[in-house]
């Protein structure tokens, strides 16, 4: 069945209408981030290893652990990320060498 | 025999006379209308995958005696009024604007009509019966089927990973439904009932199955041309939002670079799609049957111990649905309901709703850029308007266009899938209050 209504109706329908869906969104983000923070408190924390009671000797420099296969970090002079990935794959498919055995050590742009 | 009284009779029973009877030009404008649709499904790839049932819907259900789809059936349904199935009639007069009598009916009847074969009050049995292929294939958008089967497949296909490692994108999905009411507004002012303003409206939440199942409920009669508006302007996001986005925003705030988005982990994207439907569902019950078949088909594609379901959710399931509800919601753009003067305001009343919907998300992402000291690209909130994955790619273009190396796609898929869930609770308010 048609629902006629006058403009000051539809206006308060209108404000209403986008204003519950921004409440019912700003409740939903409530929701999600309490729930984030939740599993994320659940989540076991690493063991910290209990300090040593004599300073130990200098440890080598601590690194991040490679994945599997990493080939190293890649330094970036005023070179964007996409335009990297490109040079890399030219040149692995330029030199019929698969990337994944080759290493980059830096990419630099040159300005003339 | 009578070789030329038989042939006089085949043409006098073929399609073709229905042209040359009453209203037949109409038909006519309408298969051009299906020519045209089909031209931009095909040649311009509008959406090709719906663009193009719809059309060919058009076509069939506008080609004279058919019988494909009956509109009287549908309308008998809809008002509840009892139906001559043999004359394709409804019992009801339109301009007392009350059903009729089976006596007053029959009175009225012609007298070369049929022999009535009155059913007082249609069911899906009764359509399944006497109905036609399209009638059929309709009951499944009359029974909101569709629309919700395709969410699943939607649910099964979206990666709600960078909502979740950002929800304060969830706000410019919010803000970006201000073209739904809006639109309702503009509609109501245009002379449009409430409810069919809301079905209007929803156009602007640029999100077909959500636009159809709104429909269906509030205004059943203008569901053709809102689908077809609907999946047209979604398919002209590339054309309809970057003008808004350079207009309403500097090159500075489009070069902005966002950091890097934190990494998701399994558990949360399983228990993202579990909490949003209890919420979402609980705070707005009419919402079930949308959120509650996006979050379904999203738990089975994170689950990790349901690739096969998801699987045909993402292909089998969804095309499936896609074919029908393409053809049978095409069917519904019969001449007569069609060509009126109210398509064309739909028609403009949908642009205007998507192209409010993209200043709200703007506007907001500009205020979330000044709120967070210029950290946050307000590109971003255009793609507030759902329209998966398209709207969020204009963000990605626009972006690059400013500052090459800005890489604005996955900030931008966040807002894009809230926009999901921002038009499924608009939707859901326009059915609560206008249902």
């Amino acid at each position: 069945m048609d629902v006629k209504m006058n403009i000051g109706e539809a206006l308060i329908d209108a404000v209403m209408g986008w204003a519950v869906v921004f409440l019912g969104i700003a409740l939903l983000v409530l929701v999600v981030v309490l729930a984030g923070k939740l599993m994320s408190a659940k989540k076991p924390v690493p063991a910290v290893p209990a300090p040593a009671s004599a300073p130990a000797p200098a440890a080598p420099q601590a690194q991040t652990p490679r994945a599997p296969g990493a080939a190293g970090e890649l330094k970036l002079y005023d070179t964007p990320e996409r335009d990297a990935a490109m040079v890399m794959a030219i040149v692995a498919d330029e030199l019929k060498i698969p990337i994944n055995e080759l290493r980059f050590i830096s990419i630099r742009e040159v300005r003339k | 025999m009578d070789i030329l009284g038989t042939l006089k009779g085949l043409w006098m029973d073929s399609g073709f006379m229905g042209f040359f009877a009453s209203g037949g030009w109409k038909s006519l404008i309408m298969i051009v209308v299906a020519l045209v649709l089909l031209y931009l499904g095909i040649k311009k790839k509008f959406e090709p995958l719906l663009l193009v049932g719809i059309a060919f819907g058009t076509l069939l259900t506008n080609l004279p005696g058919a019988g494909l789809y009956h509109m009287a059936m549908w309308d008998a349904y809809v008002y509840e009024c009892p139906y001559d199935a043999a004359n394709e009639a409804i019992l009801y007069d339109v301009e007392e604007e009350r059903a009729l009598t089976v006596e007053e009916y029959l009175a009225r009847l012609p007298e070369d009509a049929q022999e009535p074969e009155i059913i007082e009050k249609l069911s899906f049995t009764d359509i399944a019966h006497i109905g036609g292929l399209l009638d059929i294939l309709y009951i499944g958008v009359k029974a909101g089927i569709y629309p919700c089967l395709i969410f699943i497949g939607v649910g099964a296909m979206t990666d709600f990973g960078p909502l979740i490692a950002n929800p304060k994108s969830f706000f410019l999905g919010a803000a970006a439904q201000f073209g739904v009411f809006f639109a309702f507004f503009g509609a109501v002012l245009l002379g449009f009932a409430g409810n069919q303003a809301a079905a209007i409206g929803i156009i602007g939440g640029a999100d077909g199955p959500t636009a159809i199942l709104t429909c269906m409920l509030l205004a059943p009669a203008l569901l053709g041309p809102i689908a077809i508006a609907a999946y047209s302007y979604m398919a002209l996001i590339p054309m309809i939002q970057p003008p808004i986005m350079r207009a309403l925003t500097t090159k500075k705030e489009r070069a902005v670079k966002m950091e890097q988005l934190r990494e998701v982990s399994k558990t949360e994207k399983i228990v993202f799609p579990i909490v949003v439907a209890g919420f979402v569902i609980l705070l707005l019950p009419s919402t079930a049957p949308l959120i509650g078949c996006l979050m379904f088909g999203n738990l089975l594609r994170e689950t990790g111990v349901t690739e096969r379901l998801s699987d045909v959710a993402q292909n089998a399931l969804m095309n499936i649905v896609t074919l029908f509800l393409g053809i049978s919601v095409g069917a519904t753009t019969v001449a007569a309901r069609f060509l009126t003067l109210n398509t064309l305001k739909i028609v403009l009343l949908g642009l205007i709703a998507f192209g409010f919907s993209t200043v709200g998300g703007l506007l907001v992402g500009k205020l979330m850029y000044k709120l967070s000291g210029g950290k946050i690209n307000p590109l971003i909130g255009a793609a507030g308007v759902s329209a998966v994955p398209m709207a969020a790619r204009v963000a990605q273009v626009e972006g690059q266009k400013a500052n090459p190396s800005n890489f604005l796609l996955m900030h931008a898929m966040g807002p894009n899938v809230a926009g999901v869930i921002g038009s499924a609770i608009a939707a859901g308010f326009l059915i609560k209050v206008f249902g």
